[in-house]
């Protein structure tokens, strides 16, 4: 069973649907022993970092989360579901994370008032690193972003894809051992985005290819 | 580089999809799931769906529909016409949809769009708008909002009103030109010009698509971040394909790999 994390940040339905359609058993759920049992966790999330730390302190999902990454669960973190691995991040005056990750998430600053914010649309992911999870998906593949605030690693070596937008090319993929995470949403990018899940599925959290 | 985004529209009534010429005279063209699976395996970056009877009987948006929609493709799709509360805005959402469209609502109650924007996230909800060409003064775009389908004039500038809606919360706008809806004469090129430089929010061009140097212009001269096509696949004259081809040949970014 696969555990979609339920913290009250935002609509899952797509998540449920994208592993329907591929025929896995998933369960949206909030409950610490479902999470802990699942085989595998997604945690998703849309909207600000500020209101999903509070949703996660307030169901106590905190502990859970880093236990079953702790265990070597596999476990991919989606959209803001990325940006609250890392340290801390920029959004609603400034939010503690659950730095999972090294790193901070900043708001994008474009120099070019006609690149709009949110980055919003499909935009190419440059794998700058082989993972499993990109087995069968093509370099620069365009996947569906939408968000204001990007990951920046402090460790290099955790990025796995890059996106340019704004003058930067930004962390779109980060991994760590058995966590994989996409600032854009592959249960919203297609074909492309479901053999992302159909790989995450497979996958035994170990790095190698 | 972000790509831009081709929108398909398609309008529902009855469960069957219809087309007319501003907002007129609509002729059904099939069903809206069978639809939705052909213009997004044929490469669309995006679907928006009109609900365009249920404000006019009062009764909520199709959801059976929502769910379908959801269940059958994997892009986002917007899901407008009949929104009148944040519980209908909560039902479109959790049955799928990426984003609910606004349109008339905001106008009347635009306390409801900043709440919706603030419990569901501003990316959800997205207002469209029907701006009409005036002469009368008071108008500095030169366009007055309409709402309810064209029938109603609010004494609304454009401009003021896109600028309203960012602060609302909105995190796009649809700007259809009511005057273009439909003739396949281009879009209102100077109204989105005015409107994307307006907003630091996404800007999404709508109404008078016919040929793809109209995308070509609408992209590329007056900044659109997307746009909305309808007639010119509906009739079949183009495929998705060959619009892309068109428009990556012209140098526009367009996603290539679907």
């Amino acid at each position: 069973m696969i555990a979609i994390v339920d913290y009250k940040a935002g609509n899952l339905t797509s998540v449920k649907l994208a592993l329907d359609a591929l025929g896995a058993e998933s369960r949206i759920t909030s409950d610490p022993g479902r999470i802990r049992s699942a085989e595998r966790v997604v945690f998703p999330g849309v909207g600000a970092a500020g209101a999903g730390m509070r949703a996660l302190a307030e169901a106590n999902l905190g502990l859970v989360l880093r236990e079953v990454i702790g265990r070597g669960t596999p476990f991919l973190g989606v959209c803001v579901g990325m940006q609250l691995l890392f340290d801390r991040s920029e959004e609603d005056g400034g939010t503690k994370c659950l730095g999972l990750i090294e790193g901070e998430v900043r708001r994008f600053v474009p120099s070019n008032p006609l690149e709009k914010i949110p980055h919003m649309g499909w935009n190419a992911v440059r794998q700058v690193r082989p993972h499993p999870l990109f087995s069968g998906i093509e370099d620069e593949s365009e996947f569906y972003f939408v968000h204001s605030y990007y990951c920046a690693p402090l460790v290099p070596s955790g990025i796995f894809g890059t996106t340019r937008y704004a003058d930067i090319d930004f962390a779109s993929v980060v991994c760590r051992e058995n966590v994989f995470a996409t600032q854009f949403h592959p249960e919203r990018s297609g074909r492309i985005g479901l053999r992302l899940y159909e790989n995450f599925l497979r996958w035994d959290g170990r790095p190698g290819c | 580089m972000l790509t831009k985004r081709l929108i398909p529209c398609l309008d529902v009534r009855n469960r069957r999809v219809t087309k007319g010429v501003k907002f007129q005279n609509n002729v059904e063209l099939g069903d809206p799931i069978e639809m939705a699976v052909g213009y997004s395996d044929g490469g669309c970056d995006e679907l928006v769906f009109y609900d365009i009877t249920a404000s006019a009987e009062g009764r909520p948006i199709d959801i059976e529909m929502v769910r379908e929609v959801a269940k059958a493709i994997r892009i986002p799709f917007a899901v407008g016409g009949g929104i009148a509360s944040l519980d209908d805005m909560y039902d479109v959402l959790h049955a799928g949809a990426e984003k609910v469209s606004v349109n008339s609502l905001a106008v009347v109650d635009p306390e409801l769009i900043a709440e919706g924007a603030r419990q569901f996230g501003s990316q959800c909800i997205v207002l469209g708008m029907d701006p009409v060409k005036t002469d009368a003064p008071g108008f500095g775009s030169g366009y007055e909002i309409t709402i309810r389908g064209f029938r109603e004039r609010t004494g609304l500038d454009a401009l003021d009103w896109a600028r309203r809606a960012q602060e609302m919360g909105v995190g796009e706008v649809v700007v259809n030109s009511v005057d273009a809806d439909g003739t396949r004469q281009g879009f209102e090129q100077e109204l989105t010009r005015m409107v994307a430089h307006a907003v630091t929010i996404p800007v999404v061009a709508s109404g008078g698509a016919g040929t793809i140097q109209h995308l070509i212009a609408v992209f590329e001269e007056v900044h659109a971040d997307a746009a909305i096509i309808a007639s010119m696949i509906h009739t079949g004259e183009y495929t998705i394909r060959q619009i892309k081809d068109g428009l990556i040949a012209a140098g526009i970014p367009i996603r290539k790999k679907w």
